[in-house]
């Protein structure tokens, strides 16, 4: 790693506090973007989650810190009012497959996808997948069709902070990437038995 | 326009062989692509490629759409001495032309 | 060849940790990346750069040649490998790409607003001039070792900040630099991602920018390369030269000393 106290050597006695320097940080972030397309200067603010988690400079952060986090986050699953968790799998490959949304690039009123296979394998005949999640094929047929599992499933994708703390994975739900139908339905796609992911 | 940007040329000797290895500036359009407001980019691509060596014919081809932007080509032929002047000559689809040249090294 | 090398290197990596049918997909894409070296279209940049440096342009119709990127008026030779780095002039830690703009506005007498207007250029009609003088540049660095010296304050400072952007997570997705290049062995799809936290990997990635880029068609620089990480990111746009940039380029160039920088390199 590389570590800041040689640098702060080279640097005079005054050097910057790291307090300093992460709220020097957070204002150069602020001042040096500009709004385009969909995404407003607010994309750069953070909550208590992104900034501890931004805090922890790419290692899990400290048990009881993570198990705070994970609380805050389990407290913001809002599960389907009908009770039905597990939708449609073959929108929910389309979903999968998807890379567009919420990029300023993208039309506001375009295609959101959750872009699973950007991390994750999934499906076995797509080759194309990446690895910086673990992979997901036969999800399903290896932890079965209980009540339990279509819960943790959904609130997973839905805010996966709520079980890692400072996870990779973005939280679908509670950031309002994706509806409430289309969780269901790549719930469907990981717990379905009839989904590619199953066979 | 691609007239005024010059081809990047390389000759060199090998044995009895020359190699030529030569990067062109075109855009190589398919007349496939849309733009944003949805209008088909017209097509635009180089359709003849003749090189010369010591002003004898060595290589001719007739380009389509299949070849890259910015094309790549690389060939050798028997013959070629230090000094000699390898031309290369293309003309595309809008007419446009451009003779660029190199001596083997 | 570095570049020949570490492609041998990748594809091993590949091999090594998937199944079977993988190795065929990554193996036949690390081949595609090989025969791609050869005839690198990032010449031609190279060479219309080169014909920039030298040419009398702007308002006060003078050349680059009085333009001093880190090791003296018009040197060109090694800059690279030492950018980003402070300037007096501009009492400010700089990189090559806010350099050129500084030289083109303080020297040619172009309007700030006039250099920086196409920074990113977009087929043959619209050029970015940026973009070559870029390639000009940094292709004169080829085959030197990456030196970032981190001597004065505001070099340090430009350090300590870059490294708390690149863990800083934000926007609709929480994605930091760090989500997809802090760890070994990852890749997105199936584009190996280097891990820009350990020498090797910034190394790497480092040396290799700027490049052509296959699918752009132009050559693109390592600014681009941040704007774009940041789009993806879900972020608002990444202003050009700004202090993020700048910050973010310094932690990263200097992760990379003593990698032998190897651009304008070509990628996909």
């Amino acid at each position: 790693m590389f570590a800041a106290a040689t640098l702060l050597a080279a640097a005079c006695a005054t050097a910057p506090s790291d307090e300093e320097i992460s709220s020097k940080a957070t204002a150069t972030l602020k001042a040096s973007f500009k709004p385009a397309g969909q995404a407003g200067l607010d994309r750069l603010d953070q909550d208590e989650t992104q900034r501890t988690c931004s805090a922890a400079a790419g290692k899990a952060p400290a048990r009881d810190i993570a198990t705070k986090i994970e609380q805050a986050n389990l407290a913001t699953i809002r599960y389907p009012a009908d009770g039905k968790l597990v939708g449609d799998w073959k929108n929910g490959e389309k979903i999968a497959q998807e890379g567009r949304g919420k990029q300023f690039s993208d039309d506001p009123n375009g295609p959101v996808g959750a872009n699973c296979y950007a991390c994750h394998q999934l499906s076995k005949s797509e080759l194309s997948f990446g690895t910086i999640g673990p992979s997901l094929y036969q999800y399903g047929k290896s932890r079965g069709n209980s009540v339990e599992v279509e819960r943790y499933t959904y609130g997973k994708i839905f805010n996966s902070e709520a079980f890692i703390a400072c996870s990779n994975m973005p939280r679908f739900g509670h950031k309002g990437i994706l509806t409430e139908q289309q969780i269901k339905d790549v719930t469907a796609l990981l717990l379905d038995p009839a989904s590619p992911v199953n066979q | 326009m691609a007239i005024g940007e010059p081809m990047k040329i390389r000759a060199a000797l090998a044995g009895d062989q020359t190699e030529v290895k030569v990067l062109m500036n075109h855009e190589m359009e398919t007349g496939q692509r849309k733009d944003a407001q949805g209008q088909t980019i017209p097509a635009w691509f180089i359709q003849s490629v003749m090189a010369t060596w010591n002003g004898k014919a060595v290589l001719s081809a007739q380009w389509g759409t299949a070849i890259a932007k910015n094309p790549f080509l690389s060939f050798k032929f028997k013959g070629g001495a230090k000094g000699d002047k390898i031309l290369i000559h293309w003309v595309d689809s809008r007419g446009d032309q451009r003779t660029d040249e190199a001596v083997i090294a | 060849m570095t570049r020949l090398s570490w492609l041998a290197a990748l594809a091993g990596m590949a091999c090594a940790s998937l199944a079977s049918a993988q190795t065929s997909t990554t193996d036949e894409i690390a081949k595609y990346r090989a025969a791609l070296q050869d005839g690198n279209p990032a010449e031609l940049w190279e060479a219309r750069g080169e014909a920039l440096w030298k040419a009398k342009r702007g308002p006060k119709q003078v050349t680059f040649e009085g333009c001093d990127v880190g090791k003296g008026p018009g040197v060109v030779k090694g800059a690279y490998a030492e950018l980003p780095r402070y300037f007096a002039d501009a009492d400010r830690v700089m990189d090559l790409e806010t350099r050129l703009v500084w030289c083109m506005v303080r020297l040619q007498g172009y309007s700030e607003a006039d250099a920086k207007k196409n920074p990113f250029g977009n087929g043959s009609d619209k050029r970015s001039d940026l973009e070559a003088l870029t390639a000009y540049v940094t292709s004169e660095s080829r085959g030197v070792k990456m030196n970032v010296a981190l001597g004065h304050p505001k070099e340090v400072e430009a350090y300590r900040v870059g490294e708390k952007l690149f863990y800083y997570r934000g926007g609709t997705h929480d994605f930091a630099c760090a989500t997809c290049h802090g760890e070994d062995g990852k890749r997105i799809r199936l584009q190996d991602l280097p891990n820009l936290m350990k020498t090797e990997g910034a190394q790497k990635a480092y040396t290799t920018w700027p490049a052509y880029r296959v699918s752009q068609g132009e050559l693109r620089t390592f600014e681009w390369r941040l704007y774009d990480c940041f789009r993806q990111q879900r972020f608002p746009e990444l202003v050009y030269d700004s202090d993020a940039a700048i910050a973010l380029t310094t932690y990263l160039a200097h992760n990379a000393n003593g990698g032998v920088y190897d651009g304008p390199g070509i990628k996909r």
